[in-house]
């Protein structure tokens, strides 16, 4: 479980703003949206890497830049020792064999004039995944494998509730026998009795076909279920990565605190007066200076605007992107020097 | 204890739509004490929003309205137009999940508050404009002399929906609904929302009634809770009663089914199967073909809402075979 | 912890049959099924033959023998309709497969492309668009000489523009469905994503806009060939025929009414086809 089968490294994206016509005219500069601003991530062969963090904070645009539906900017990608970045025509195509993607929405995600059976034998087909006459009967084995009865091949997506037709898209992304799995915000848009089905699901495959799974989700109690680690992204940084009992018994990063403070728990005994963190998540199209959160941190001082922190194991294993833990202000905290709020 | 201010008895709401009579809302009862927090939960499309805005009067015939919406022992259902006006968006305010679109996009924030405070007060312009920036400081929204100025679309989601609740309470509600007033919004912002709203309740004497999905905000926000099925409500008790000991078969594999209760990484306890179609609805309990308690009884009536232990009531046929407590603290 | 829930649709249960077409769309086949018959079989059915002249019944109005009168040189105006048909269909045929074919094409390109690809577009779109449509084609046709070829060849060059505007749009907003981007994640080839997915998804307003070209085909042509830019008399062909006896209009209205009740009969026809195979067409969500 310890070799990393996907590194990321300071990986970059942003988006240019459609500015209005008026403001074009008038010449102003332009402006980009920084999606990703130096994301660097390990998911290991096999296991589950939860990526959380709120709305506008780079959780799909990182995912899709690994499938390589987003080009990336900066930074590298490496898949089990290749240049993802550098992969064109059949080893692209290779590679998104390896890498698969679920997509987030029942209803976009798959083609409204294509039957279940078609979906599938497109990508069995193109792929070459079986001979052609085994095509049939693979299909039928993976619609066993989702859970959908043997008479869904023939039927359109329109004719399935939002569950059924998230499980048609996991066996879309099966069909070409993927090693990793990159799950975008897989079960947000289903009724919440309907969501534990196709979490299940998910945990049970993983199991049987030993895949590698990168779950992105904001639903921080189903990525602590499901999750072996879990990286925290804030405006499109990853600010602390660690295993998910570490990071949920003992959050690093003043932002973790903050998000799990705020989450709502389902024990009304610990109602709390107090909002968890103050202010507002700053625009992507101002992304502060120094550590992204210092606007809204509790601690910040003054290096916190400056310079932006590392993403460094103060603790083995524990990778935390925080001036707090740097040794050197530790050693400061502690006597007392910089203590503020 | 104190008379409820609000206090709905078998209101059924029929839509009626090109492919017939829809009944997203069935036989609803329930009150609202005067300074209480109830929440409404219920998966989507359960008529939760459809409640809402019966009360508030905001549907129109063709769609049919039965039973009472009693408000300070008035039923409003019976109102005047007149009546009505005055109370729906004075004594009751409403405020809606999307702050955007629930904001009037060429009108400046400021503008909007005063609006609504010349509708149910006769003030100078300039008292009006002190009790915009009271209102808006009230909320939360900092610098609020600047802000009146701005457009909805300069503020953030966050900031619109303190907003949205500013114009809300600028009529001086006694009851404030809020349809999932944080589903929009971020997870801290969220938290600051509800916040807010729990401290204005205390400050200005409020009962609230909020619509939710999620049953962590109901935990953190709520007195009491109703939850809802498939336009009725199956189950309402106080909220640690219902969380730790719920007494219908759909509240209790609701709770069963959210991760956190079990181990890691082991499946969850899924409720099978998938919400029910309004216009088809099964005969006797709406729940009954996903139910494990279900039983020849459940299908034979629309089994009522009783009283299963104190403060609570059920409408579960098996009430009494759910284990207890119920759901894994 | 958002655990938000849309609405997913319940009703999973089959439907047999698909949305089961409207009157409209009958009446619009059926009036397409006469119109084929006479443009196909004119011969059989016109009782006399298109250009034969006959000086003892000159400018008839409506009778038994000649049931939509004659014109001024006692042609039957029946039989004269019934021909026409053939050049007028040809005519809507003709001046908009290309456009549909060719533009579609390029509307899918340029929407899927973008970039450079569209940037050349665009600019062509904005030179075609300043001028009215009319005008523009009756340029080229003055320039090429008239006649229903060198027409033929005025309108493709401009009307695909407007398929390839109305797809690229489409295209842009299919591209960015999930079932786009799962298609490219499964590692389809470019021709495939275009062609297999988004195509199918995108071309319904093609085919619809398709339809009242067709009508407004007929128009054009009946316009030019009335202009004397199209078919050239003694063609019958409505908007030739049209011409031919505007002097005569209250005199012998009916040399001109029945080729333009013809001529608004065909146009009607493409109006309820379209209009009904929009409804058929629309993917259920
Ligand atoms: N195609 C695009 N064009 C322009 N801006 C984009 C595009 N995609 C994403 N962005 C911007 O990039 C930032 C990151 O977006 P992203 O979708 O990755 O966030 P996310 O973490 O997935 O959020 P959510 O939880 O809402 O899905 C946002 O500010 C978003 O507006
Ligand atoms: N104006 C209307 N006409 C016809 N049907 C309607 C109308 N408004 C709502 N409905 C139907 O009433 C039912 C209940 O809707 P409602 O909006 O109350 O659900 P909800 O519980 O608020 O769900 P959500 O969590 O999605 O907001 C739904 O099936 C909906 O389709
Ligand atoms: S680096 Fe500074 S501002 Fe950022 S989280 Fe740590 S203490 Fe807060
Ligand atoms: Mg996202
Ligand atoms: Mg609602």
């Amino acid at each position: 479980m310890s070799e990393a089968l996907l590194r990321v490294e300071n990986l970059t994206k942003s988006f240019p703003v459609k500015e209005p016509l008026f403001g074009r005219l008038r010449g102003s500069p332009k402006r980009v949206v920084r999606a990703l601003t130096g994301v660097s991530l390990e998911v290991r062969r096999g296991e589950t890497l939860g990526i959380v963090g709120e709305s506008g904070c780079g959780k799909s645009t990182l995912a899709r830049c690994l499938v390589r539906l987003h080009e990336a900017e900066g930074g590298t990608i490496e898949y089990d020792g290749a240049d993802v970045r550098a992969l064109r025509g059949g080893a692209l195509r290779a590679y998104n064999r390896r890498v698969q993607m679920v997509f987030q929405d029942p209803y976009s995600s798959l083609n409204p004039r294509m039957t279940v059976s078609q979906t599938l034998a497109e990508a069995l087909t193109v792929h070459r995944v079986c001979p052609p006459r085994e095509v049939k009967a693979k299909i039928q084995e993976l619609l066993e494998l989702v859970g959908l009865p043997p008479s869904a091949a023939q039927r359109l997506p329109h004719e399935f509730s939002g569950g059924q037709r998230q499980r048609i898209g996991i066996a879309r992304a099966l069909s070409v026998e993927p090693e990793c799995l990159v799950a975008d915000e897989l079960v947000s848009a289903l009724d919440v009795s309907v969501q534990a089905q196709v979490v299940n699901l998910l945990l049970e495959l993983q199991e049987k076909l030993h895949l590698t799974v990168l779950f992105v989700a904001h639903d921080l109690r189903l990525v602590h279920h499901i999750s072996h680690r879990v990286a925290v992204m804030y405006l499109g940084n990853v600010v602390e990565v660690a295993d998910t009992d570490t990071i949920f018994a003992r959050p690093q990063h003043p932002y973790t605190q903050a998000l799990l403070a705020a989450a709502p728990d389902l024990d009304p005994a610990k109602k709390s007066v107090v909002a968890a963190v103050r202010g507002e998540l700053p625009s992507p199209l101002k992304v502060p200076s120094g550590c992204p959160f210092h606007t809204r941190c509790p601690h910040a001082f003054d290096r916190c605007t400056r310079e932006k922190p590392g993403l460094l194991p103060h603790v083995p294993g524990h990778l935390t992107a925080c001036h707090l833990y740097d040794a050197a202000e530790r050693h400061r905290l502690a006597k007392g020097e910089a203590l503020q709020t | 204890m104190s008379d409820p201010v609000l206090s709905v008895r078998n209101l059924s709401t029929t839509f009626a739509t090109p492919r017939g009579a829809l009944q997203a809302v069935d036989d609803v009862s329930f009150d609202v004490l005067p300074g209480e927090v109830l929440g409404i939960v219920g998966e989507s499309g359960s008529g939760k929003s459809v409640t809402l805005r019966s009360i508030m009067g905001l549907l129109r015939p063709p769609t049919r309205l039965e039973g009472e919406v009693r408000w300070l022992g008035e039923n409003l259902l019976r109102a005047s137009r007149e009546r009505m006006y005055k109370v729906a968006g004075g004594e009751i305010s409403i405020i809606f999940q999307e702050p955007m679109t629930a904001l009037n996009p060429v009108l400046t924030v400021g503008e909007q508050i005063l609006e609504s405070l010349y509708e149910h007060e006769r003030m100078s312009k300039k008292q009006a404009k002190a009790r915009a920036e009271e209102l808006l400081a009230l909320v939360g929204i900092p610098s609020p002399r600047e802000r009146l100025g701005d457009y909805a679309h300069q503020f953030s989601g966050g900031m619109r929906q303190r907003a949205m609740i500013a114009i809300a309470l600028a009529s001086n509600p006694k009851l404030l609904l809020a349809d999932e007033p944080t589903t929009a919004l971020d997870v801290t912002i969220q938290d600051q929302i509800l916040k807010l709203l729990l401290r204005l309740k205390d400050q200005l004497g409020m009962s609230v009634v909020i619509v939710t999905h999620d049953l962590g905000v109901v935990a953190q926000t709520c007195d009491q809770v109703a939850v809802m099925y498939a336009g009725r409500i199956v189950e309402t008790a106080p909220v640690s009663q219902l969380l730790r000991s719920p007494r219908h078969a759909y509240t209790l594999g609701l709770l069963r089914s959210l991760p956190g209760g079990g181990v890691r990484r082991q499946p969850l306890l899924p409720i099978l199967g998938a919400p029910p179609n309004l216009s088809d609805l099964p005969p006797g309990c709406a729940f009954a073909p996903r139910c494990p308690y279900v039983s020849d009884a459940c299908r034979v009536r629309v089994p009522p809402l009783v009283e299963v232990a104190p403060e609570q009531r059920s409408a579960c046929v098996h009430h009494d075979l759910l284990p207890r407590p119920g759901v894994a603290a | 912890m958002a655990t938000s829930s849309l609405s997913p649709k319940r009703d999973a249960r089959r439907s047999l049959l698909r949305v089961s077409p409207k009157p409209t769309l009958l009446l619009g086949l059926l009036l397409l099924a006469v119109f084929l018959a006479a443009a196909l079989f004119p011969a059989q059915l016109a009782p006399y033959e298109p250009a034969e002249f006959d000086y003892t019944a000159i400018m008839q109005p409506p009778s038994a023998a000649h049931p939509f009168g004659t014109d001024n040189f006692g042609r039957d105006v029946l039989s004269r309709v019934i021909w026409g048909t053939r050049i007028d269909l040809q005519i809507a045929l003709f001046t908009t497969l290309f456009p549909f074919i060719f533009g579609t094409l390029v509307g899918a390109l340029t929407g899927y492309y973008g970039r450079w690809l569209d940037a050349i577009f665009g600019r062509i779109v904005d030179v075609v668009v300043v001028f009215p449509f009319l005008v523009l084609v009756i340029a080229i046709v003055a320039v090429l000489g008239p006649g229903l070829l060198n027409m033929y060849i005025a309108v493709s060059s401009v009307g695909w523009i407007y398929y390839a505007r109305l797809v690229r749009g489409e295209v842009m907003v299919q591209k960015k469905a999930e079932y786009a981007q799962a298609a490219r994640v499964m590692g389809y080839s470019p021709a495939r994503v275009i062609f297999r997915h988004l195509l199918p998804n995108a071309v319904t307003p093609a085919i619809v806009y398709l339809m009242t070209d067709m009508s407004l085909g007929i128009l054009l042509g009946a316009s030019l060939g009335y202009l004397g830019l199209g078919a050239q008399p003694p063609t019958a062909e409505w908007g030739v025929m049209i011409a031919d006896g505007k002097n005569f209009m209250v005199t012998a209205p009916w040399v001109t009414t029945f080729p333009g009740l013809a001529l608004t009969a065909a146009g009607l026809t493409f109006s309820l086809i379209g209009d009904g195979l929009a409804d058929l067409l629309r993917p259920r969500a």
